[in-house]
C-alpha cells in the first residue's frame, strides 16, 4: 500500500510503540466503571440510611459470625431475599440495605445450594439448630449439608473480642468504648443460662441471653453460631406500620 | 561473596521474623501458616549459603536442555510443570466437592467439609492453574514477540516461587479455616500483602522486557497481558483493603461492609473473570492460535476495537451479580446494560481467533492441538453469549442462586480457559524441552475428546439442574400456595449432581492423559509409535532474540 494512503487506526501505532502511554490508557479505560458504580454508594441516602432497630452484633453473635465465615457457609447459603412473591413467602420480607450495614464483609452469597438465611432468626428453636447442624439429615432427610457436630464439642476460642470490636469500630461499626471494654465479659454473659439480659440489653437491644447449645457448663462454637443464626433478620421490625410506611416512600430500589 | 552474605542475611531476617510470628501467634492456624513461611525461608537460606549448585540439580531434575543463549526459558519450564500439577490438584478437588454435593457423607469435617474445600477448588483452578499458565505463557510470549531475552531474570524466578508460596499459604489456610469470607478473594491480609509484592515484581519483569524489545511495535497479545496485570493489581488492592485484628493473627476486618462491600466485591469478582480469565487468556490466544494455525491474526483493526472496548466495558459488569438485591436499581441496570454490550467485544475476540484459521481449516482434521484451540474459542463464544443473556434481569431472576450459574462458569472455565491452556501446554512442552513433538499426538486427541465430552456432561446437567431449581422455587399451585419446599428442589437435582460429577471425572481423566503425555515428553523424550498426525514445524532456528544473549 502506498504511503500516501491514510491508514485507519494509524494513530494507534503511537500506543503500540510506547508502553507507558499504552499502560496509562489501559488504566484510564478500566477505572471509570468502578468510580461510577461504587463511589455514589457511599453517600446515597438509601444505601447509608439507618433503620430503626439495627444494632451492631453482640460479641457472641460476632464470634458466631466468624465461625459462619470460617466454615464457608456463605458458599451455599445466601443472606439476601429478593423482592419476589415466592421469596418473600418462603423466607420473609425482602432484605434491606440497612440490614447488612454492619456486616464486614457482607454475606449476601451467590448460591442457594441451601436455603436463604437472611431471616432465619427465631424461625426454629435452638435445639433444632443444634440437632440440624450436628446431623442435618436427621431433621431434613433430603439435605446435603455437611455435619457440623464438631462445633458442639469445640470450646469457643474467639480470642480477644475487644480487639475485634475495636477493629470493627475503626471501619465504622458504632460500638461504644464501653461495648469494646466489656466485650469479653459480654460474650460470656450472653451464653450463660443464668445470666441476666438487662446488662446486655442496655447496649444491645433485644439481645438473647441463654445457653444456646444445651451444654450450660461450657461455651462452645455451637453456642456462638446458633446465637448468630438466631439474630439474623430479627433486628428490624419490617412488619411494623412505621417501617412499612418508610419503605413505601423509599425511592430508587 | 558479598551478595551471598546479603542474600543469606535477608533470608535469615525473614526466617527470624516468621519464627517470632509463629511463636507469638494469637491463633493456631496463623501459627501453622507462619511455620510454613519459616520453612520456606529456611529452604531459601539453605539454597543461598550452600555451595551445591541447586540450579544445576534442578535443571537436571526437570531435564532442561542446555541454554544456547536464545531465550530465558528455565522459569517457563517450571511454570509448565506447575500448571500441570496445580491443574490436576484443582480438578481433583473439584471432582471431590462435586461428589460431596451428590453424596454428603463424603464430607470429612472439619478440614475437608465442602465449605472449606470449595475455595480450595476455585483458588486452585483459577489462581494456581490459571495463574501459573498466565505467568509461564506471558514470559514466553513477551520474549518471542519482543525478540528480547527476559529482563530481570532473578526477579522472574522470585515471581514464580513467590507465587507458589502464595498458593500454598492460601490453600492450606482454607483447610485450616482462614478466610476473609469473600468469594475468590478468600486469602487473609498477610497473604494478600505477599501477593501484592509478587504481582508488582511480575509486572516489573513484564514491562522491563517490553522496554528492551527489538521490535518497534508491541504485539497485541502483550496489550492483553498488560491490561490484565494492571487491572488485577487494582482490583486486588481495593477489594482486599482490610484492617488486621492483630498483626499476629489471621483475622482481618474488611474495610467495606454491607451494600458497598457487595458492590466492591463483585466489581472485583466479575473482573477476576474479565481480566484474569479473559484478558490474560486472550493474550495467550493471540499468540498461540496464529502460531499453531501458522496464519497471521485475522484482523488488526478488529483487535484494536475489541481490545479497548473489552477492557472499558468489562469493568462495569459487576452489578449483574447483585440483581434484585438491596443494591440500588440504577447500579443494577447499569451492570445489565454494560454486560449486554460486552457481548460484542467478546465475540470480537472469538471472531478474530476463529477467522485466523482462514485458509487453514483443513488442519483441524489432522492437528489435535489446533482443534483444542478452536474448541476453546467456541466455548469462549458460547459462554460470552450466555453471560450477557443471564445478566438480563428477567433471566437472572430465574437463574440467580441456582446451578445454572455454576454451569455457565464451567463452560467458560473448562471450555475456554482449560482448553486454551492445554493447547498452550502442548505447544510449549516440545519446544521448551527440545523435542521433535509431543510423545503422542494421538493421546492429545484422546484428551480433546474426553475433555469435550466432560464439559458437555457438566454444562448440560447444570443447566437442567439450575432451571429445575429456579422453576421449582417459584412454582405456585392452583390453591395459591408454594408447591415445593426447599428440600424438594434439593432432592430433585440429585441425579444432575451425579451426572455433573461424571462430567468432571471425564475432564479429570483427560487431564491425566495430558499429564502422562507431558511427563513422557519431558522425562523420557521418546516418540510413540503411532499413525501420524499433523505436527507443525517448530522453526527452532528462528527462535532467538535479535540480539543474542550470552548463555548462562
Amino acid at each position: 500500500m502506498s504511503s500516501e494512503t491514510k491508514q485507519p487506526f494509524a494513530w494507534h501505532s503511537t500506543l503500540e510503540r510506547n508502553i507507558t502511554i499504552l499502560g496509562i490508557c489501559a488504566f484510564i479505560a478500566v477505572i471509570f466503571g468502578g468510580i461510577v458504580e461504587i463511589g455514589p454508594l457511599f453517600w446515597l441516602d438509601n444505601t447509608i440510611e439507618k433503620v430503626k432497630g439495627m444494632r451492631p452484633y453482640t460479641p457472641l453473635e460476632q464470634a458466631g459470625r466468624d465461625i459462619y465465615i470460617r466454615e464457608g457457609c456463605y458458599l451455599c447459603h445466601s443472606q439476601m431475599i429478593r423482592p419476589f412473591r415466592d421469596e418473600t413467602e418462603r423466607y420473609g420480607h425482602y432484605s434491606l440495605a440497612a440490614e447488612s450495614m454492619y456486616d464486614h464483609p457482607f454475606q449476601w452469597g451467590s448460591e442457594r445450594t441451601g436455603p436463604d438465611l437472611a431471616r432465619v432468626g427465631g424461625k426454629y428453636s435452638d435445639a433444632w439448630h443444634v440437632q440440624h447442624l450436628s446431623a442435618p439429615r436427621s431433621v431434613v432427610p433430603e439435605s446435603i449439608m455437611p455435619n457440623y457436630a464438631f462445633l458442639a464439642n469445640t470450646e469457643l476460642k474467639a480470642g480477644d473480642m475487644r480487639a475485634e470490636l475495636a477493629t470493627l469500630a475503626k471501619v465504622g461499626v458504632p460500638y461504644t468504648a464501653e461495648d469494646i471494654a466489656k466485650a469479653n465479659d459480654d460474650l460470656k454473659l450472653q451464653a450463660n443460662a443464668n445470666g441476666s439480659a438487662s446488662e446486655l440489653d442496655k447496649r444491645y437491644a433485644k439481645a438473647q441471653v441463654r445457653d444456646f447449645d444445651g451444654k450450660p457448663d461450657k461455651i462452645t462454637e455451637m453456642d456462638a453460631l446458633v446465637a448468630y443464626l438466631q439474630v439474623l433478620g430479627t433486628m428490624v421490625d419490617v412488619e411494623s406500620a412505621a417501617a412499612q410506611e418508610q419503605l413505601a416512600q423509599e425511592k430508587g430500589r | 561473596m558479598g551478595t551471598v552474605v546479603t542474600r543469606a542475611g535477608i533470608w535469615l531476617a525473614l526466617l527470624l521474623a516468621s519464627f517470632i510470628a509463629m511463636v507469638a501467634a494469637k491463633d493456631t492456624p496463623f501459627a501453622i501458616q507462619m511455620g510454613t513461611v519459616a520453612a520456606a525461608t529456611l529452604v531459601g537460606l539453605w539454597f543461598s549459603i550452600s555451595k551445591v549448585d541447586y540450579g544445576a540439580i534442578a535443571k537436571g531434575f526437570i531435564r532442561s536442555p542446555a541454554d544456547h543463549g536464545r531465550y530465558d526459558d528455565e522459569v517457563i519450564r517450571w511454570g509448565v510443570i506447575a500448571t500441570v500439577f496445580w491443574g490436576m490438584a484443582g480438578f481433583l478437588v473439584g471432582l471431590i466437592i462435586a461428589l460431596q454435593l451428590a453424596f454428603p457423607d463424603l464430607n470429612v469435617g472439619p478440614w475437608f467439609n465442602f465449605g472449606r474445600m470449595r475455595p480450595l477448588h476455585t483458588s486452585a483452578v483459577i489462581f494456581a492453574f490459571g495463574g501459573n499458565a498466565l505467568i509461564a505463557t506471558s514470559f514466553y510470549v513477551v520474549q518471542r514477540t519482543c525478540r528480547a531475552r527476559l529482563a530481570l531474570p532473578g526477579v522472574a524466578r522470585f515471581v514464580f516461587w513467590g507465587y507458589q508460596l502464595f498458593i500454598v499459604l492460601a490453600a492450606t489456610g482454607y483447610l485450616l479455616g482462614i478466610t476473609q469470607g469473600k468469594e475468590y478473594a478468600e486469602p487473609e491480609w498477610y497473604v494478600d500483602l505477599w501477593l501484592t509484592v509478587v504481582w508488582v515484581a511480575y509486572t516489573a519483569v513484564f514491562i522491563a522486557t517490553i522496554l528492551k524489545r527489538s521490535e518497534p511495535h508491541i504485539y497485541v497479545a502483550n496489550w492483553f497481558y498488560l491490561s490484565f496485570l494492571i487491572t488485577v493489581a487494582m482490583l486486588h488492592i481495593v477489594n482486599n483493603l482490610a484492617i488486621p485484628v492483630s498483626f499476629l493473627g489471621s483475622r482481618s476486618i474488611s474495610f467495606f461492609g454491607g451494600v458497598q462491600g457487595a458492590m466492591v466485591q463483585w466489581w472485583y469478582g466479575h473482573n477476576a473473570v474479565g481480566f484474569f480469565l479473559t484478558a490474560g487468556f486472550l493474550g495467550m490466544m493471540y499468540y498461540f492460535v496464529p502460531k499453531q494455525a501458522q496464519r497471521p491474526v485475522y484482523s488488526y483493526r478488529l483487535s484494536i476495537i475489541h481490545f479497548w472496548a473489552l477492557i472499558f466495558l468489562y469493568i462495569w459488569a459487576g452489578p449483574h451479580h447483585l440483581h434484585y438485591t438491596a443494591l440500588p436499581d440504577w447500579a443494577q441496570t447499569l451492570g445489565m446494560v454494560f454486560s449486554v454490550m460486552l457481548w460484542m467485544p467478546s465475540w470480537g475476540g472469538m471472531i478474530n481467533g476463529l477467522m485466523t484459521l482462514n485458509g487453514a481449516w483443513d488442519k483441524l482434521r489432522t492437528d489435535p492441538v489446533l482443534r483444542m484451540f478452536v474448541m476453546s474459542l467456541a466455548f469462549y463464544g458460547m459462554s460470552t453469549f450466555e453471560g450477557p443473556m443471564m445478566s438480563v434481569k428477567s433471566v437472572n431472576s430465574l437463574s440467580h442462586y441456582t446451578n445454572w450459574t455454576i454451569g455457565h462458569v464451567h463452560s467458560g472455565a473448562l471450555g475456554w480457559n482449560g482448553m486454551v491452556t492445554f493447547g498452550a501446554l502442548y505447544y510449549l512442552t516440545p519446544r521448551l524441552w527440545n523435542r521433535e513433538r509431543m510423545y503422542s499426538l494421538r493421546l492429545v486427541n484422546w484428551h480433546f475428546w474426553t475433555a469435550t465430552l466432560g464439559i458437555v456432561f457438566y454444562a448440560a446437567s447444570m443447566w437442567v439442574a439450575g432451571i429445575t431449581q429456579g422453576l421449582m422455587w417459584r412454582e405456585y399451585g392452583a390453591d395459591g400456595y408454594l408447591v415445593n419446599s426447599f428440600a424438594d428442589a434439593v432432592a430433585a437435582i440429585h441425579p444432575m449432581y451425579v451426572l455433573r460429577a461424571f462430567g468432571g471425572l471425564l475432564y479429570l481423566s483427560g487431564a491425566c492423559v495430558m499429564t502422562y503425555n507431558i511427563w513422557r515428553t519431558i522425562a523420557v523424550g521418546d516418540l510413540r509409535d503411532e499413525a501420524p498426525l499433523h505436527n507443525i514445524d517448530q522453526h527452532l532456528d528462528r527462535d532467538h532474540p535479535v540480539v543474542a544473549a550470552a548463555a548462562e
